[in-house]
């Protein structure tokens, strides 16, 4: 049983940067915007998060400097896109290849070190509980804080005027503006949101998952989210239901490969990328009537005057 | 204050030819700043970098080594995206390609076999990577799942494939348990063109892909096609043009572009299959294909100045120890301001000072 309790824990633990960062992505698309860039927000956001951590000695310093990070990252991509109007799938490759360089300039002086992981939460009574009680009551705080975080979206969303205003911006921009909506405003707090999110979620790993910094350690969660938000047909209910669900395949093929099942470790790491392109497949598939995409996502707008 | 954009009546042409231009030199004024930042002089670290390697003979020839790969993958993703189709999967195709090449190679290492063994070394590559490439693609035509995110992923998975192969059945038994296979015979390896040098067959092919890009795309009705699907969707169905035919294509033919030049890179400048054999080339090969604008011969300009900042990079970590990644965030600024650049192309940029017009509310 305690191998099963250690199982969930580190799907948890796996899954929370994804559901953190396709958050943001989702809030972002559902303004309308498509931003590539999460996994090069997600990289500086860890090396930022790390540096501040490693400076400061704080976990939550840290974390506010991945958010800060990728907040700023996303900045650059708003005022391109958004102010420039410049394609959004061709930004956001330069916004990932421009965050992996800047991930590498600003980590190169902390590869190597060492901090203290955030502490994770203890109750007394409650975490000692047998089996259910380190999974409740004993996580790390960002664990609790991406729950909360998708739960307050989906109020934002659906039960907020500004929610509903949002995506009224992904759906049909031109009817948005005839209203007087600042169109372009909005999408830039959405991006900043989606920068912000990415950051965290990066800041995570080397924060919370595994207390060092190695250059390019985000290793693709950041498309992985992408494809989540995809997933989730752009619902937050169900992109829990997906970040947990590539959690659980990328910790059980590492318990795979630790018990030597003898499949190749290379195969057995192939797997969330794999697990990805056939749920991709599966879902788009499944959708024949019609796509559940924000009708006017990675189109460009210029306002008429 | 306010940016606003106004359309122009008509692409202005002038701005398509100096836009790139106008984005080299933003960048340069950007990373002298960036140089400031991180202690360094700016004006020899720029000479280091953009300089220095066009005064000897040897960083010349490879700079030409490294832009052959770049320019062929940038030829093939060129055609995606003027069909609109995203392709960000080259990286991934590239390493296909100098798999299923180092299959022959390997299998026939220390046999007699003859010449035949690098041209078919060369198909089983382009080959590979067409049929790789072809995946993401007929995931986005049979079922509509976005190609950008199926080729990307795809990319780890060719990845660990070839890390699989080098550690596992292809590992060399004479090579200390390095990842890596055996150097590959004299009849699987690209000859050089310049004795002694390290110029190779690759950048007489290179250029004949670009020639042979500039044909397809300005005479004949296949890249008439493809330019119409990407820029006038509409249009091209009231033309009867196949869009999805379109898509598997031109990523076909990029993925193969892509297989090939990574065939031609282990066969050639590296000698033998191992992790590693790419710096990133497929994903430069996005920016070069955008800073030449999707056209063959800018293509060819653009490899040349990318290959120029990998060797000035190296150059510069060498002679003023400037850290790699710097070359990495030169590129990454650099297609920011030439995409910014290109919306010139379209728009008229304008700044407001008048104060807001009173918004109408919510009529």
């Amino acid at each position: 049983m305690e191998l099963v309790e250690a199982i969930i824990l580190s799907v948890l633990a796996a899954s929370t940067p994804l559901l953190i960062a396709a958050t943001g992505e989702l809030v972002t698309e559902r303004a309308g915007v498509l931003n590539l860039g999460v996994e090069g927000m997600m990289i500086v956001g860890a090396a930022c998060g790390f540096g501040g951590a490693w400076l400061s000695g704080s976990t939550i310093i840290g974390a506010l400097c991945g958010i800060i990070a990728g907040a700023l990252l996303s900045l650059i991509f708003a005022m391109m896109t958004l102010g420039l109007a410049v394609n959004q799938v061709a930004s956001g490759l330069a916004l990932t290849i421009l965050g992996i360089g800047l991930s590498g300039l600003i980590g190169a002086g902390f590869v190597g070190e060492r901090i203290t992981p955030a502490p994770h939460l203890h109750i007394p009574g409650l975490t000692d509980i047998p089996l259910i009680g380190r999974i409740l009551f004993g996580e790390d705080p960002f664990i609790y804080l991406s729950l909360a975080l998708i739960v307050a979206v989906w109020w934002f969303l659906y039960r907020t005027r500004p929610g509903l205003v949002l995506r009224a911006c992904g759906d049909n921009h031109v009817s948005a503006h005839a209203l007087g909506y600042p169109v372009l405003r909005i999408r830039t707090f959405a991006v900043m949101f989606g920068g912000a999110c990415a950051g965290l979620a990066g800041a995570y790993l080397p924060l919370a998952y595994t207390p060092f910094f190695i250059p390019g350690m985000t290793a693709g969660r950041g498309w992985i989210a992408l494809a989540l938000v995809v997933f989730a047909s752009w619902l937050p209910g169900r992109l829990v239901i997906g970040a947990y669900l590539f959690g659980a395949v990328t910790i059980l093929q590492l318990h795979a490969q630790g018990a030597g099942v003898g499949i190749p470790s290379q195969f057995m790491s192939a797997l969330p990328y794999l697990a990805t392109v056939i749920v991709l497949v599966l879902i788009s598939r499944a959708r024949t009537g019609g796509s559940t995409a924000p009708a006017a996502l990675g189109t460009v707008f210029v306002p008429d005057r | 204050m306010q940016l606003v954009l106004e359309k122009r009546a008509e692409r202005s042409n002038t701005i398509a030819l100096v836009s790139p231009l106008i984005a080299i030199g933003l960048t340069i004024v950007t990373m002298s700043i960036l140089f400031v930042i991180l202690g360094k002089n700016p004006i020899s670290a720029l000479i280091v970098y953009f300089i220095d390697p066009l005064t000897d003979a040897y960083s010349l020839q490879e700079i030409a080594v490294k832009a052959s790969p770049l320019v062929m993958i940038a030829i093939g993703l060129s055609l995606c995206y003027l069909a609109n189709a995203w392709n960000i999967g080259a990286e991934g195709q590239f390493l296909i390609g100098a798999v299923a090449g180092s299959w022959l190679a390997v299998k026939t290492q220390g046999t007699d076999a003859g010449f035949w063994v690098l041209p078919a070394m060369l198909l089983l590559g382009a080959v590979a990577g067409a049929l790789y490439a072809l995946i993401p693609a007929i995931c986005k035509v049979r079922f509509g799942a976005s190609e950008i995110l199926t080729s990307l992923m795809l990319v780890y998975v060719a990845d660990l494939l070839l890390d699989y192969l080098v550690r596992g059945p292809w590992r060399d038994p004479a090579g200390f348990n390095f990842p890596t296979t055996a150097e590959f015979d004299p009849v699987a390896t690209v000859p050089i063109l310049v004795e002694g040098g390290r110029l190779h067959l690759g950048a007489i092919i290179t250029l004949l892909i670009v020639a042979a890009a500039a044909v397809l795309l300005g005479r004949t009705i296949k890249g008439f096609e493809i330019r119409v699907v990407g820029a006038a969707p509409r249009a091209a169905r009231f033309g009867g043009f196949n869009a999805n035919q379109l898509i598997l294509l031109t990523f076909a033919v990029s993925g193969a572009l892509a297989g090939l030049a990574g065939i031609i890179e282990v066969a050639g400048p590296v000698g033998h299959l191992q992790p590693g054999i790419s710096p990133g080339y497929g994903f430069t090969a996005i920016i070069v294909a955008f800073l030449g604008r999707l056209n063959p011969i800018g293509i060819l300009i653009a490899g040349l100045f990318l290959a120029l900042t990998f060797i000035g990079g190296e150059q510069a970590q060498i002679a003023m120890k400037i850290p790699l990644d710097v070359t990495k965030v030169f590129q990454g600024i650099l297609l920011f301001y030439v995409l910014a650049c290109d919306s010139l192309i379209l728009y008229r940029f304008r700044l407001v000072f008048a104060s807001r017009q009173v918004s109408s509310g919510t009529g």
